[in-house]
């Protein structure tokens, strides 16, 4: 097979002006488990799917607290995600260290973005194989961000992303136009159904396996006891289950080796 | 450029380590530690006072809105040498600045806070400084100079609408930092607190009378003050906006003074 | 480009033997498969357009600009990786506010194209780093000097322009913005053209959704870049839209 030669540095544009390593870096988001993030007029939500490493041991989080305010939810490397959360703390204390206020959304998303594109534009650094969805409320009333390896950012309405997540984004898509003006519950809810749609059939939702963290006005951001847990669990139990989400892959994936370049799709330049 | 380097002074191929021909002291021996011989070059002075100075901002909160006020003048010492330094500052539409103090220090402050104001304009995501944020922001950084030693020499007010409600605080050059609905820096600590305080116990206030209000103090402020003058400068901020008005001259009489005669 | 796959086009560092550099060509690259960015420059002042493609339904309309704002008075709309983009609007913004604190004043776009054309530049000269994936336009109007307008490319070559445009289709932009006689055009005409030159240049099949963006920086606006407001951008839009409907019927017409 021809091995591509443009593939090996972040610093090296290849003829049809795509970054390879940058490409590859957004597939490592795609082996995290999947994990679903959307809103109504007050409350945005994240629902994440946790994984066992092994029986033994315990499910990894999938949900980090940044700040009153503000949780992420990520998929892919940990480990980035860790370095990412550690500085978004950071700057969430250092804005109100300085102005005694929470640190807008959209700002410390917009750092979170230009920090990253320093990794994907030199020899000596990798681009954080992470993405990460974000919750956060602030002024403006409640955000949903997606942040991809690639440096880009968006400010969306609801988005899934992780292993098969384009079955949980097909039911988003599905029902996105009503998220706006239903309750909480309902919210959890359809975020519940998403995010199952991206299972295997013999696999469900249970206490263990799923992170829900709420944020909104005059409610900081929480992930979900127990007791919630099983509250919000019980809104979907026993349904019919359309999605099929086992039969469903994730259908794009531009980077199968062997795939000749195609020079309209160059990553995030959309 | 950064990375381009200089061709004849290359840096060093590595950092914290034996060069030749230089003892070494590894880190973490005590003797890299301690007490080091400081030369008088390790040693900076600072200016500690105040060059040309302003005198005292008022500042009130009435049912709606805060006013501010303060005079025109910039203090040589005794000398009233500049008869023009503005120094109420309409930083947002929600937010006022008042200033008192050494006025460079002021002007320094100033620009900083119009880039400030300028950046979230370029951000554009229509959100403001609030006047808490600005008031916290103005603590850390006086408190942060004054820790250095090398403080600016001002006593801030800030007032401004805050989530609809109206909000004055002040900062002074230690990093002293307090809210409340009188606040008047300077001489006018002592002058012009108890009127402002007086008028207030007795109910609340509209624009109108806080305007008199402040306008009364800046009269009486200017003939006990001897670095105060009679042109001033009033803002007002409500959720309608911020305005701040050109320079009044205040009528002054002083054939009250008859017992005093100069020689 | 015969040249590919020689070994010759890996590192910006490196000169192919008929002395071209290609890993900036492949930069440049980057930039012509994104959306439409024109630039328009006309007597009273400047006006940029965006064919922002959106990828999703689920992205919040209006999100991802790619028109922003450098300082007061300057505009800058860009075309190709936007997270690079973001980097350069970064840099020149502190450029223009380091301008501002040492001079007290607005800074000379001239100045400002000249210091954020080196930084570009910069990237394309070792092989420790790549080109940026991205061209600005940037534009402003001063009651002294003017309209003015550049535009940057990822070589950190720049032009002082007319008219200008990037991204996908470029060439099928500049025919239209030949066609107009800028230097007597007010903005208020110029964002109408703009949107028509916008949504002729869209590629219906290639690329379903698309919004519209819209800035000027003007006399109107007192030397201000702003975003044309609501009711201005949607008459334009809607104006576009007709004239586009009108050459589809004229086309069935001629069939």
């Amino acid at each position: 097979m021809f091995r591509n030669q443009y593939d090996s540095d972040v610093t090296v544009w290849s003829p049809q002006g795509r970054l390879h390593q940058v490409e590859y870096a957004m597939e490592a988001v795609k082996l995290g488990s999947a994990t679903v993030g959307l809103k109504n007029k007050q409350f945005a939500v994240l629902i994440a799917l946790k994984r066992a490493v092994s029986e033994l041991s315990a499910y990894q989080k999938k949900v980090i607290p940044i700040d009153e305010h503000i949780g992420i939810s990520i998929s892919g490397l940990t480990a980035d995600a860790r370095m990412l959360s550690r500085f978004m703390r950071t700057e969430c204390l250092n804005y109100r260290y300085a102005h005694d206020s929470p640190m807008p959304v959209g700002r410390l998303i917009a750092l979170v973005g230009n920090k990253m594109q320093i990794c994907t534009q030199r020899y000596d650094k990798r681009p954080l194989g992470v993405g990460l969805l974000v919750a956060g409320y602030d002024d403006q009333g409640p955000h949903i961000y997606q942040t991809c390896p690639s440096a880009n950012f968006f400010d969306c309405r609801a988005m899934a992303i992780g292993a098969r997540s384009q079955s949980a984004r097909t039911y988003l898509e599905k029902h996105y136009n009503s998220f706006l003006d239903c309750e909480l519950n309902d919210l959890v809810a359809h975020g519940l159904r998403a995010l199952r749609d991206t299972l295997p059939n013999e696999v469900d939702l249970n206490l263990k396996n799923v992170s829900i963290a709420i944020v909104g006005p005059k409610t900081a951001l929480h992930v979900c006891e127990e007791s919630e847990l099983t509250r919000y669990l019980s809104l979907v139990e026993g349904e019919e289950r359309r999605g099929g989400g086992a039969a469903t892959g994730d259908a794009s994936n531009p980077s199968d080796a062997g795939d000749e370049p195609q020079p309209q799709v160059a990553m995030d330049t959309e | 450029m950064a990375f381009m380097g200089d061709m004849m002074n290359p840096a060093p191929l590595w950092h914290n380590g034996p060069s030749p021909g230089a003892f070494y002291n590894f880190p973490g021996n005590s003797s890299s530690f301690g007490h080091t011989n400081h030369t008088a070059q390790d040693f900076k002075a600072h200016s500690a006072n105040p060059i040309t100075t302003t005198t005292t901002v008022i500042g009130l909160k009435f049912d709606k809105g805060c006013v501010i006020a303060g005079d025109t003048l910039g203090s040589y010492g005794s000398l009233a040498r500049f008869r023009d330094c503005p120094r109420v500052l309409k930083v947002n539409d929600l937010t006022l600045l008042g200033s008192g103090g050494d006025y460079a220090d002021y002007q320094y402050l100033k620009d900083i806070i119009e880039q400030k104001i300028i950046d979230e304009q370029c951000i554009g995501d229509g959100l403001h400084l609030k006047p808490r944020s600005l008031h916290c922001w103005l603590t850390r950084v006086l408190y942060n100079k004054r820790s250095k030693m090398d403080p600016l020499w001002n006593n801030y007010i800030v007032a401004g609408i805050q989530d609809g409600e109206p909000f004055l605080g002040t900062v002074d050059k230690l990093g002293t930092a307090y809210e409340d609905a009188t606040i008047a820096t300077g001489l006018g600590a002592y002058m012009a607190t108890p009127l402002l305080r007086n008028a207030l116990d007795k109910g609340p206030l509209d624009e109108e009378s806080a305007k008199a209000l402040v306008r009364k103090c800046m009269e009486v402020l200017f003939y006990r003050d001897a670095r105060s003058f009679p042109r001033y400068q009033l803002g007002v901020v409500t959720a309608a906006g911020v305005t701040v008005e050109e320079p009044v001259e205040l009528k002054h009489d002083w054939s009250l003074a008859h017992m005093i005669h100069m020689k | 480009m015969s040249s590919i796959g020689t070994g010759y086009d890996l590192s910006a560092s490196q000169f192919s033997p008929d002395g071209r550099v290609f890993q900036v060509e492949y930069a440049a690259k980057a930039v012509e498969n994104s959306g439409t960015v024109i630039g328009l420059r006309g007597k009273d002042g400047v006006v940029f357009a965006v064919e922002k493609l959106v990828t999703s339904k689920l992205y919040e309309p209006g999100a991802n600009k790619r028109i922003f704002h450098t300082d007061e008075h300057v505009g800058m709309a860009v075309a190709g990786l936007i997270s690079d983009a973001r980097q350069i609007v970064e840099t020149a913004r502190s450029e223009a506010s380091s301008y501002r604190s040492q001079y007290g004043a607005p800074v000379p776009l001239k100045y400002l194209n000249e210091r954020v054309s080196m930084y570009m530049h910069a990237y394309t000269l070792y092989s420790a780093v790549r080109p940026y994936g991205c061209s600005v336009i940037m534009g402003t109007w001063s009651e002294y000097e003017g309209p003015q307008m550049f535009m940057l490319e990822p070589s950190g070559v720049s032009f002082s322009y007319f008219g200008c445009a990037v991204g996908k289709a470029k060439q099928a932009a500049k025919t239209e913005i030949e066609k107009l006689k800028l230097a007597d055009m007010s903005v208020k005409n110029l964002v109408k053209e703009a949107a028509r030159i916008i949504y002729l240049v869209h590629d219906e099949l290639k690329d379903k959704q698309f919004e519209l963006e819209l800035s000027w920086v003007s006399k109107d606006t007192k030397g201000r870049h702003e975003m044309v407001p609501k009711e201005v951008a949607s008459e334009a839009e809607n104006q576009a839209k007709q004239a586009l409907a009108d050459i589809e019927d004229s086309d069935e017409g001629d069939m």
